[in-house]
């Protein structure tokens, strides 16, 4: 039945710049992933503020690796006399620990990143594709068009959708969140953790709660970025794999 | 004329070559870590150079309230003395042991290396200088953090009073555990760059590095070594070896 369907609108496919990025952002992402849950696995307890570790409480512990709930800690010492004062104790527990390849790995990656990041944005501002193309307009916003989308989406099989611009209103609003929210949001928290970014830009660790709150933010927005490619690969593979597969790389007008 | 130029080029760029590959075999005259190849070291390398770059290397880390000291965990080494940890030193280990049990009256920091007048300092020496209390956020690569209050005096003072050569580029830390780790001369004289003999109000305890250790606020945790015994200084940059972080497969510099 899709295949039947002429898609509607005539598509100018996705310019080089777009295809460019697009593949080392995902291809970073992929490995930004992997080596960010390695990091996580040695410490799968997230908080709120400046200060957290096994000795204060966490907001969720995640149980992804041994480290989850181990015990092996000496006997906790206070530090002054009053009561609720802060303590030490000694680690008794040889703790799963990848952080020396898997730290240098995601900083590595990261560039491929933020570099064809910065580009993306530059290019997509100066040729006007974020305003044609990403940010919704006054049509996409009108009354029932986002629930008439919703309820495209909801059957199947899907209709055919070019392989480019323009893009329908969920589209636009969930590239744009991406674009403009989310993987610049995982940037900036990732730096608000680094000791000397924090120490030369000391906004950027209070604007979101502290050092700590940065880092939950970080994989709260790793999530959003996750549900996002789940979501994404499967519309690919709904609204004709092949087609938006070649459109995103050897280009060309679909 | 032309064919000289060539073989003159050509071999310039093979004697350019021979002697970086030189450089990266010694590394003893290197002004950065060395990298051996390997492509993390080289993200690491960029990442440091990167930061060198663009971040102020005089911005200060910033200082807590007494009310937001918390708990901090002890990890690492917690006792060199002890032979069943995993950084247990067989020549310093015992050594530790006996200045322990003098309270460390015996304890003597040894400076050394490219300074003017290399010499040692006992602990009532280094807490007669000039002190300095922070109270800062350590950031563990592991991901935790933890505020503490740390007394001591910057290691600027402590270099200043031995003479530092002008050719002086880094400085490396020897603890009595099997380690050692070095930080550029942008972090060796930071104001907050402090030798700490003193912990939230008390001595240094025990597991935390006593007698002395150092406090590198603008890196993770690992670069604030505990259990000094010796600092030197040096011209070109010192990895430590089988002791340091690069050999160990992790970066060397943690500003990041």
């Amino acid at each position: 039945m899709a295949h039947d369907t002429p898609i509607a609108v005539r598509s100018s496919g996705h310019a080089g710049w777009v295809r460019l990025t697009h593949w080392s952002i995902a291809m970073a992402v992929l490995v930004l992933a992997f080596s960010g849950f390695v990091i996580l696995k040695a410490h799968p307890r997230l908080y709120w503020g400046n200060a957290g570790n096994d000795l204060t409480p966490a907001l969720v512990e995640l149980p992804v690796s041994r480290n989850y709930r181990h015990g092996g800690w000496t006997t906790p010492a206070p530090f002054y006399r009053d009561v609720g004062s802060p303590v030490s104790a000694a680690r008794t527990f040889d703790i799963y620990n990848e952080n020396g390849w898997a730290r240098s790995l995601h900083f590595l990656v990261a560039w491929f990143v933020v570099l064809p990041g910065l580009g993306y944005l530059t290019m997509a501002t100066l040729t006007g594709h974020l305003h044609r193309h990403l940010l919704p307009g006054r049509t996409d916003l009108a009354r029932g068009s986002i629930a008439r989308d919703v309820a495209l989406h909801l059957r199947l099989p899907l209709p055919r959708a070019p392989g480019g611009p323009p893009y329908g209103v969920l589209q636009k609003l969930s590239y744009a969140f991406v674009v403009l929210v989310a993987l610049p949001v995982l940037v900036i928290t990732g730096l608000a953790m680094s000791p000397a970014v924090s120490a030369a830009i000391p906004i950027l660790p209070t604007i979101f709660g502290g050092t700590q709150s940065a880092r939950t933010l970080h994989f709260l927005g790793f999530s959003t970025i996750a549900l996002f490619v789940l979501v994404h690969l499967a519309m690919v593979l709904l609204t004709g794999f092949g087609r938006q597969i070649r459109a995103m790389t050897i280009g060309g007008a679909p | 004329m032309k064919t000289r130029e060539l073989v003159t080029t050509r071999r310039g760029l093979l004697t350019g070559l021979a002697s970086l590959g030189g450089l990266a075999v010694t590394g003893c005259s290197e002004t950065v870590p060395p990298t051996y190849g390997n492509l993390l070291r080289m993200g690491d390398l960029l990442n440091y150079k990167a930061q060198r770059l663009l971040l102020s290397t005089g911005s200060l880390a910033r200082e807590y309230d007494h009310r937001d000291i918390s708990s901090v965990p002890a990890v690492g080494t917690t006792d060199p003395s002890d032979s069943k940890q995993g950084a247990f030193s067989a020549e310093r280990g015992p050594l530790y042991d006996r200045l322990k049990a003098g309270a460390f009256q015996d304890y003597r920091l040894s400076v050394e290396g490219s300074v003017a007048r290399a010499r040692t300092f006992s602990l009532a020496e280094l807490k007669r200088l000039p002190s300095r209390t922070q109270i800062t956020r350590h950031m563990c690569e592991e991901g935790w953090t933890a505020i503490s209050e740390w007394t001591g005096v910057p290691l600027r003072t402590v270099l200043e009073a031995c003479g530092i050569r002008p050719s002086a580029r880094f400085v490396t830390f020897r603890p009595f555990d099997e380690q050692a780790d070095s930080i550029d001369m942008f972090d060796a004289l930071h104001p907050q760059t402090i030798l700490a003999y003193g912990m939230n109000g008390r001595d240094l305890p025990i597991q935390h590095g006593a007698p002395l250790r150092v406090r590198v606020e603008k890196q993770l945790g690992y670069k604030s070594m505990k259990f000094l015994q010796r600092i030197v200084v040096s011209d070109g940059f010192e990895d430590g070896g089988k002791l340091g972080n690069i050999q160990n497969g992790w970066s060397w510099y943690a500003g990041i």
